[in-house]
């Protein structure tokens, strides 16, 4: 059988140490049996090592970052369209999310098609209303809260009852512990400095940290799900090496999360593990992750099965995985040519 | 106590907990030991086998059985309703 040609335009081609999931999705569409795609890299900056990954990457084009403006983005979106006819945009990064779900309707008016959540899905599981979203779903969640300021830092233990040690996040990414005051200030201010208000303040629950990779077809039904555990974290919290697992209640509560929320497209659900086996959903980012490409190797080709459900293809249901599958991050000094990299920084493409 | 059923474990003697994605390394008398418990073997069975393999006498044995078992335990890698 032939192999049915689509273009695929993505982002999140950052893959430096805390690597954004773009490769590990191309990598994934291009072991597809069924598709043979032409990758359109989307970089936000030129140093971004995915556009010098000739292997994976086609062509790449800058893209403003969405905080520059919905219009301008959109311009360079139906520039790129026009050169490459893509068929189906994957955004990679929380941060820009929200902007392609808006664009979602003049994007398909263009022929562009994406496969995010609704508008609603991706607002609810923000880090500052997970507890509305626990007690909405029936979900373990632990006590968060959203601070703007030092002041409400101040007040939080005698509103909230959040006591030391608690995560201090930002609303995209980062995480700290903090055991004091003290530290809960630095934290707040480094973290508001780079993603911005509101800070989330969470509960500690002590435990293991788990996480599955998961995509859900926007009616309830959880089309695949791998629950991994990191084996090896960096000082920036990502999984440097992971395992998957053979844990039934992680699958029964993804699907729980999906039934329930009727997600559309990808998902990382980020649970702690209580030393009782509880489980709590600490986070729900609303993308596939970095280790998706884990998934792929253990049976279940999740960004291949994004991409067919986007197209409007048939996709059957992943039954199984196989248990005990690893990955291990590696770092590798790529060569490249100066003219590359001049060609990137000012024409924008190459 | 029973050793938890989906426990891989290899010839070499490593360690694989499915369910937690722990892994550990025995040595082979460790290995020895684990194998008997999974065939259900009692204590006194595991002594007896152990005192005519090594040169060990039964108290020494023991002592150092149970310490063992302490460590599965401690490790999750049994049954958790023994």
């Amino acid at each position: 059988m032939s192999k049915v040609k689509v273009t695929v335009a993505t982002s999140g081609l950052n893959n430096v140490d805390s690597p954004g999931p773009g490769i590990s999705v191309i990598r994934g569409i291009r072991d597809s049996m069924d598709i043979a795609p032409r990758i359109i890299g989307l970089a936000y900056e030129n140093l971004e090592p995915g556009p010098y990954m000739h292997e994976y990457v086609d062509k790449t084009y800058k893209v403003p970052y969405p905080s520059e403006g919905v219009e301008f983005l959109m311009d360079r979106i139906s520039y790129i369209h026009s050169k490459e006819q893509i068929d189906v945009l994957i955004p990679n990064f929380d941060s820009e999310i929200f902007v392609f779900i808006k664009l979602a309707d003049r994007l398909k008016e263009m022929g562009i098609k994406t496969f995010l959540p609704t508008l609603s899905q991706f607002e609810e599981r923000h880090k500052s209303n997970l507890p509305k979203f626990g007690e909405k779903y029936d979900i373990q969640v632990p006590d968060s809260r959203p601070v703007t300021s030092l002041s409400d830092l101040d007040e939080l233990r005698d509103k909230s009852g959040i006591t030391f040690p608690y995560f201090v996040k930002g609303k995209f990414y980062d995480a700290h512990v903090a055991y004091n005051s003290e530290q809960a200030k630095i934290y707040f201010n480094s973290v508001s400095a780079k993603w911005g208000l509101p800070v989330i303040i969470q509960e500690f629950i002590k435990g293991t940290e788990v996480n599955v990779v998961a995509l859900g077809d926007g009616m309830g039904n959880t089309i695949g799900a791998v629950p991994m555990r990191k084996q090896y974290i960096t000082d920036k919290g990502k999984a440097w090496g992971g395992i998957t697992l053979d844990d039934p209640s992680m699958l029964e509560f993804t699907q729980h999360v999906m039934k329930k929320t009727r997600w559309r497209g990808g998902m990382e659900l980020e649970l702690i593990r209580t030393s009782g086996n509880e489980l709590f959903l600490i986070e729900v980012n609303p993308r596939l992750p970095a280790w998706v490409y884990l998934a792929v190797a253990a049976g279940q080709n999740l960004p291949e099965a994004l991409v067919k459900m986007a197209m409007g293809m048939d996709v059957p249901v992943f039954e199984k995985y196989d248990i005990g599958k690893m990955f291990i991050r590696y770092s590798f000094d790529m060569i490249c040519e100066l003219s590359e990299f001049q060609q990137l920084s000012t024409t924008g493409e190459f | 106590m029973q050793i938890k059923k989906s426990l891989a474990i290899s010839e070499t003697g490593f360690v694989f907990d499915p369910s937690t994605g722990d892994s550990y390394t025995l040595n082979p008398i460790g290995l020895e030991i684990i194998t008997l418990l999974r065939e259900g073997k009692s204590r006194d069975a595991i002594t007896k086998v152990m005192t005519q393999t090594y040169d060990v006498d039964s108290h020494t044995f023991e002592r150092y059985y149970y310490d063992f078992l302490g460590m599965l335990k401690q490790m999750q890698l049994v049954k958790t309703d023994e």
